[in-house]
């Protein structure tokens, strides 16, 4: 279901450093400017993976249901929550659902690549052992096997 | 997923080694997993003693029939558990049950709230790596091999997706984390719905695009995968069989599992195992549709009740899990069911065998041929280092690694870390400098520019931009290949079934359209782009054929048959199937190697 944009709704992500969050994100590089406003270019092509939906500041983006095979009238929708996101579920009926479920357990940028990890770089080079997995694999000892033939 | 994990363990072990990242889109949100997974569906729980290395190498075999690398299955399985565990640390949440270990789907499966994987995955892989060695909206479309030896990898090139460049990148060593293949066969959904591929639409065949031409041993490329999804949205069905206890009846009320027993002994010994292997229940499923039962549709309502049991509490619970399953990584599937007022606790939804797909990381297992690792290995599988590709210093990992299937998203991370690590072994004891051809690499510039040339070139020999005698446009160089696959290698409107004459009139007609690639037009970068993939995507569906052809047999039914060869013959062809491509003679090379049983 190919994604489109609200002209009275998209502000051209003013303000965002990254410019147009949509256009920066889609995995497809379907989503790029007409004029001053976003703009899916290849709906044929749009897997309706809603990057671009849930990044979009002003909640510009929505999704019109693949022709091929997708009754009018309904809706998904995603608003940002923290650390999640909230679907509001329109039926074609004009029933509403809403679900609320969590995206991630830690905010934004928290990572840090090799917390903890005790492998020496050069001494453990040529083992089996991956970085980090005497912290990380939760069995003491990775297991082989002798090959038998 | 292979790509991140190979950025983040490479930088752990490269020491002052120079390491980028290309990527065509932005890794926050590229690949299969970027739109999110309900489920991860590679875990051992060997923390829990659910799980054993040599468990799942047994599983993966039987499921495929037979053959796999049990080599490389058992590598993936036996450091799994820790890709886990860290993409937990790094925010992923995952369901638990009161005792806190993982809720369990299945054997291997966990359910996840995973919308947000891929950027969980990602912002580790961009801190370890840098911002500076992360070059992303870049189009890679060949690889190039060192001028004094043409067995040895030395780069890779390709253009700016949004920027007037040309890339080069020189290399000691490659690693090809690239996708696998969707849209090479004509889908059942055709216009808006052509976006709407189980397998990830921007999965364009990279992977065996740019390891095919330079002459790499690819294996298995035969395969392919034929999911059983949830109608038209293509929603994923595991957690409705194995978490939600749902059931798949034809419009008899019956179950093909039961009416269709007798099918699974034809294909012994492995449809006498347990799990039945995908394939097989597939081809009961096909049996059916074939006799005219359908539609075929899964029992949620009935199966939501009976966890509910009349508790409006639990009703309310299972509710949310079985919308999440779909608004965590196939929102379509919601958008089906609102769109069609099915409330899945009152009505059964269709499902259907979808178009194939060829790829390695899921329950396909197309890719090249890799070294497995030194310990593990036997002679016949190992040749200095793991998942070195037969180029030297090319490396492959997730889609790109065939004969090792079912590694989904953990396990092609993890596959990503292992071929990083030993990329870096290698690039320790073989530090001498690659040479790039300068020559090759300006024809090859220039090959990349042309399909824009030529729409300037001959635009003006007709009033209608699409239709000119002189060129192709990339959608009408795909939509040509869809169908070619469709009708002569075992696509749905052929009913997944092909034979001698069928595959080689089929590579004629292939043969035609790989020279008219070279009359390809693009009108910007975007559409350049586009070219560029259905060149990938063909290189994949004239290997897929090639190798149909060669084995002569059918071993997975429900994926596809070859009517002059309808049985399984483990006496012949209990092998893998490989192959070369030349390209100074154009020649394609077909010929097998051992299965070898490691795990008793």
């Amino acid at each position: 279901m190919p994604t489109f944009v609200d002209p009275n709704a998209c502000n051209t992500c003013e303000g965002e450093d990254k410019g147009p969050l949509c256009v920066y994100i889609c995995p497809n590089d379907l989503m790029k400017l007409k004029g001053d406003k976003g703009f899916n270019q290849e709906p044929n092509l749009c897997s309706e993976c809603y990057a671009c939906v849930k990044l979009c500041p002003t909640e510009a983006i929505r999704v019109r249901g693949y022709a091929d095979f997708i009754p009018l009238g309904a809706e998904v929708q995603p608003r940002r929550v923290e650390l999640g996101l909230t679907w509001t579920v329109k039926f074609r009926d004009g029933e509403v659902l809403e679900f609320t479920y969590p995206s991630r357990t830690k905010p934004v940028g928290s990572s840090i690549p090799y917390d903890g990890f005790t492998e020496d770089p050069i001494a453990d080079l040529r083992g089996q052992t991956l970085a980090g997995e005497s912290v990380w694999l939760g069995v003491d000892n990775l297991p082989t096997f002798a090959s038998n033939v | 997923m292979s790509g991140c994990g190979a950025a983040f363990e490479s930088k752990y072990w490269s020491g002052d080694m120079n390491v980028v990242m290309v990527e065509k889109a932005v890794i926050e949100r590229s690949g299969a997993t970027g739109e999110g997974l309900s489920a991860i569906n590679c875990y051992m729980g060997q923390r829990y003693g659910w799980n054993t290395p040599e468990d799942f190498v047994k599983y993966v075999v039987n499921d495929m029939m037979g053959l796999a690398r049990e080599d490389l299955v058992y590598d993936v399985g036996r450091h799994v558990d820790s890709s886990v565990h860290l993409l937990e640390e790094w925010g992923l949440p995952i369901w638990k049950k009161d005792n806190g270990d993982y809720e369990r789907i299945g054997r291997w499966q966990i359910p996840i709230h995973g919308e947000s994987i891929k950027p969980i995955t990602a912002e580790p892989a961009r801190k370890a790596i840098g911002q500076e060695n992360i070059y992303e909206r870049v189009n890679i479309t060949h690889l190039l091999t060192d001028a004094n030896d043409p067995q040895r990898i030395a780069g890779a090139i390709g253009f700016g997706v949004r920027e007037n460049k040309f890339y080069v990148f020189k290399a000691k060593a490659v690693l090809i984390t690239c996708g696998g293949a969707s849209n090479v066969f004509r889908p059942r959904s055709i216009n808006e719905g052509m976006g709407r591929t189980w397998y990830s639409v921007f999965a364009t065949g990279a992977a065996y695009g740019l390891m095919i031409p330079i002459g790499t041993e690819m294996t298995q490329m035969e395969h392919r995968f034929v999911p059983t999804r949830f109608k038209d949205g293509y929603g994923p069905v595991g957690m409705w069989f194995q978490y939600f206890g749902a059931k798949i009846t034809n419009s008899k009320g019956e179950d093909y599992t039961v009416t269709r027993e007798a099918e699974l002994h034809k294909y012994k010994p492995y449809g006498l195992v347990v799990p039945t292997p995908t394939p097989l229940r597939n081809h009961q499923m096909f049996l059916d549709i074939k006799d005219g039962l359908g539609p075929m549709y899964m029992g949620t309502d009935k199966a939501m009740q009976k966890i509910a049991g009349g508790d409006p509490k639990k009703m309310r619970k299972v509710q949310e899990e079985a919308w999440e399953d779909f608004l965590d990584m196939t929102i379509s599937q919601a958008l089906t069911w609102a769109s069609q007022d099915i409330r899945p606790e009152l009505t059964p939804s269709e499902v259907v065998l979808a178009e194939p797909y060829i790829m390695g990381s899921h329950s396909g297992e197309s890719g090249a041929w890799v070294s497995g690792p030194e310990d593990l290995a036997p002679s016949d599988y190992f040749w200095g280092y793991n998942k070195m590709t037969t180029i030297k210093g090319l490396f492959a990992a997730g889609d790109g690694v065939g004969a090792a299937p079912h590694k989904f998203s953990s396990g092609s991370f993890t596959e990503g870390r292992l071929a990083a690590k030993a990329a870096v072994n290698f690039l320790n004891d073989n530090p001498e400098d690659s040479t790039l051809n300068d020559g090759q690499v300006a024809s090859l510039r220039d090959k990349i520019w042309a399909p824009l040339e030529r729409f300037e070139k001959h635009k003006g020999a007709s009033t209608a931009e699409e239709v000119n005698p002189h060129y192709l446009t990339p959608y009408q160089g795909l939509v040509r290949l869809q169908k070619i696959m469709d009708e002569y290698a075992g696509g749905t409107s052929a009913w997944y079934t092909t034979n001698k004459p069928t595959l080689e009139r089929g590579i004629q007609l292939i043969e035609l359209l790989r020279e008219d690639l070279n009359k390809l037009a693009a009108r910007d970068r975007h559409e350049l782009m586009r070219c560029w993939e259905v060149i990938h995507r063909t290189w994949v569906g004239e290997s897929h054929m090639r190798h149909l052809l060669h084995r002569e047999e059918t071993r997975w039914p429900g994926y596809y048959y070859r009517s002059d060869f309808p049985d399984l013959d483990d006496s012949k062809w209990r092998v893998f199937v490989n192959s070369r491509f030349d390209s100074e003679t154009n020649e394609w090379e077909l010929f097998t190697k051992p299965y070898i049983n490691l795990i008793e």
